[in-house]
């Protein structure tokens, strides 16, 4: 595997659309719940063990090369709120047409052709992990990491927030990311045999129904 | 006449603005328009729809900084059929969407075209932003940048890479000037300085046919486009 492969999948500036979704971060905001950075770190812990989860264990099945229709239909069963599977499918599509660009390869193409309008974003991820060449461990950081660095960045901009207390707080989840990067990707490594249903289903019910409101709303700075 | 790589790139349709469709004919030309809050975008890409849309097959996408205002006035303006006009959402960076990150914008551009079949014009309007905001060739094919006299005479002056780069720079509320003390002899001159030979045209949309400097060079780089000429 190429570690630098991992550092670019896994860059913010990374071009697939991510930029204009706050991970709920917005819609947290706009309540009231998060204000300050200790309410951000506490979002941040929240949002990993659950939606980070379950977006880690489905990359890194999609890494094993496990079948991305079965995952798409897996990712689907776990996300409940209609707002947050069409935001998921939306940053799927966009991230396929960066992943097909930046590592072409027959299984991304085999993807986007049967998911035109766009597969679960963690299961692009973990296939454009395998056409990287990278690991299923790697896929499961992505997308853990990648759970927490958008509402961080969200947060940055919605609340003006110190950015270098931001990213401590990132910096304060790495082991965390990296617990929870590890469970998911034993979890794939099981589904060839026991199939999709040994995959993470942690859900954050919050984060579901805060997340159909936020699609509600007439005035957002963020897509979701 | 634009040559391809004698190798076609794998993939390249899937990605960036590939100038033509699967079928060889070419798709529809994609002009941006950028520029500061308040300069006139959205009343200029309204005034073009009406002067093109009898004679083009059009579509706008707009890019709101934190609501869909804009797609909503030429929604209520009734200049384009509401299916014809899109809007996509920047997370605060409107000018991340038009240039570092442009996937929500392609693909917005990708679903008007597969919702209306082939279209001959698509505007891509930017939400507003600095002077230094300027669109992705991958996203677009030629690009116009619109500020205005009353912002300040000294803008033309000032550059930027909107000013100095843009395919076209439009400067709008020229009937203004005499209200804000705006000198419009010093600003052309600016603009020629800045510009060299690239076009530029004042605008005064509030007169009748002030639109018309703009509709004459779109349609002058769509003749191009189907020449072969750009892109």
């Amino acid at each position: 595997m190429s570690r630098t492969a991992l550092l670019l999948l896994a860059d913010g500036r990374f071009p697939a659309g991510g930029h204009a979704h706050s991970g709920g971060m917005e819609a947290a905001v706009a309540s009231g719940s998060v204000h300050d950075t200790a309410g951000l770190e506490a979002f941040c812990r929240g949002r990993l063990h659950t939606a980070g989860l379950t977006a880690a264990g489905l990359a890194a099945a999609a890494a094993t090369g496990h079948d991305p229709l079965a995952l798409d239909e897996a990712a689907d069963t776990r996300t409940p709120a209609p707002a947050l599977r069409r935001v998921a499918r939306r940053l799927g599509r966009q991230l396929m047409r960066a992943a097909r660009a930046t590592w072409p390869s027959t299984e991304l193409d085999h993807l986007a052709h049967h998911r035109p309008q766009g597969a679960h974003q963690p299961v692009v991820l973990g296939v454009t992990a395998r056409a990287a060449g990278l690991t299923p461990l790697d896929a499961a950081h992505a997308a853990a990491y990648d759970s927490v660095g958008g509402p961080a960045t969200a947060a940055v901009r919605l609340l003006s927030l110190d950015p270098f207390e931001a990213t401590a707080v990132l910096a304060r989840l790495a082991e965390e990311c990296d617990t929870v990067a590890g469970a998911a990707a034993r979890a794939a490594e099981r589904v060839a045999v026991e199939g999709v249903t040994v995959l993470p289903a942690a859900s954050a019910p919050l984060l579901d129904i805060t997340g159909e409101q936020h699609a509600a709303r007439p005035v957002r700075l963020f897509a979701s | 006449m634009h040559l391809d790589h004698p190798v076609t790139l794998p993939h390249r349709h899937t990605h960036s603005a590939d100038a033509r469709r699967p079928d060889g004919s070419r798709r529809a030309l994609r002009i941006g328009f950028g520029g500061p809050v308040g300069s006139g975008k959205t009343a200029t890409v309204a005034a073009l729809c009406r002067t093109l849309r009898d004679r083009l097959s059009l579509a706008v996408v707009t890019n709101d900084i934190y609501t869909q205002e804009d797609a909503a006035f030429l929604r209520r303006e009734a200049v384009l059929p509401p299916e014809r006009i899109t809007a996509v959402e920047t997370g605060a960076c409107p000018h991340t969407a038009i240039r570092d990150d442009i996937s929500a914008n392609l693909e917005a551009v990708e679903q008007l075209e597969q919702d209306l079949g082939p279209l001959d014009l698509i505007l891509i309007e930017s939400g507003g932003d600095n002077l230094t905001a300027t669109f992705s060739r991958g996203l677009v094919d030629t690009q116009v940048f619109v500020i205005d006299v009353a912002s300040g005479d000294d803008i033309p002056r000032k550059g930027g890479p909107g000013i100095t780069t843009a395919d076209l720079l439009v400067v709008n509320k020229t009937d203004l000037a005499p209200y804000v003390g705006a000198d419009l002899d010093t600003m052309r001159a600016d603009t020629r300085r800045q510009r060299g030979d690239l076009p530029y045209a004042f605008t005064s949309l509030t007169t009748a046919d002030g639109i018309r400097p703009v509709t004459d060079w779109v349609t002058e780089r769509l003749a191009a486009w189907h020449a072969g000429v750009t892109g």
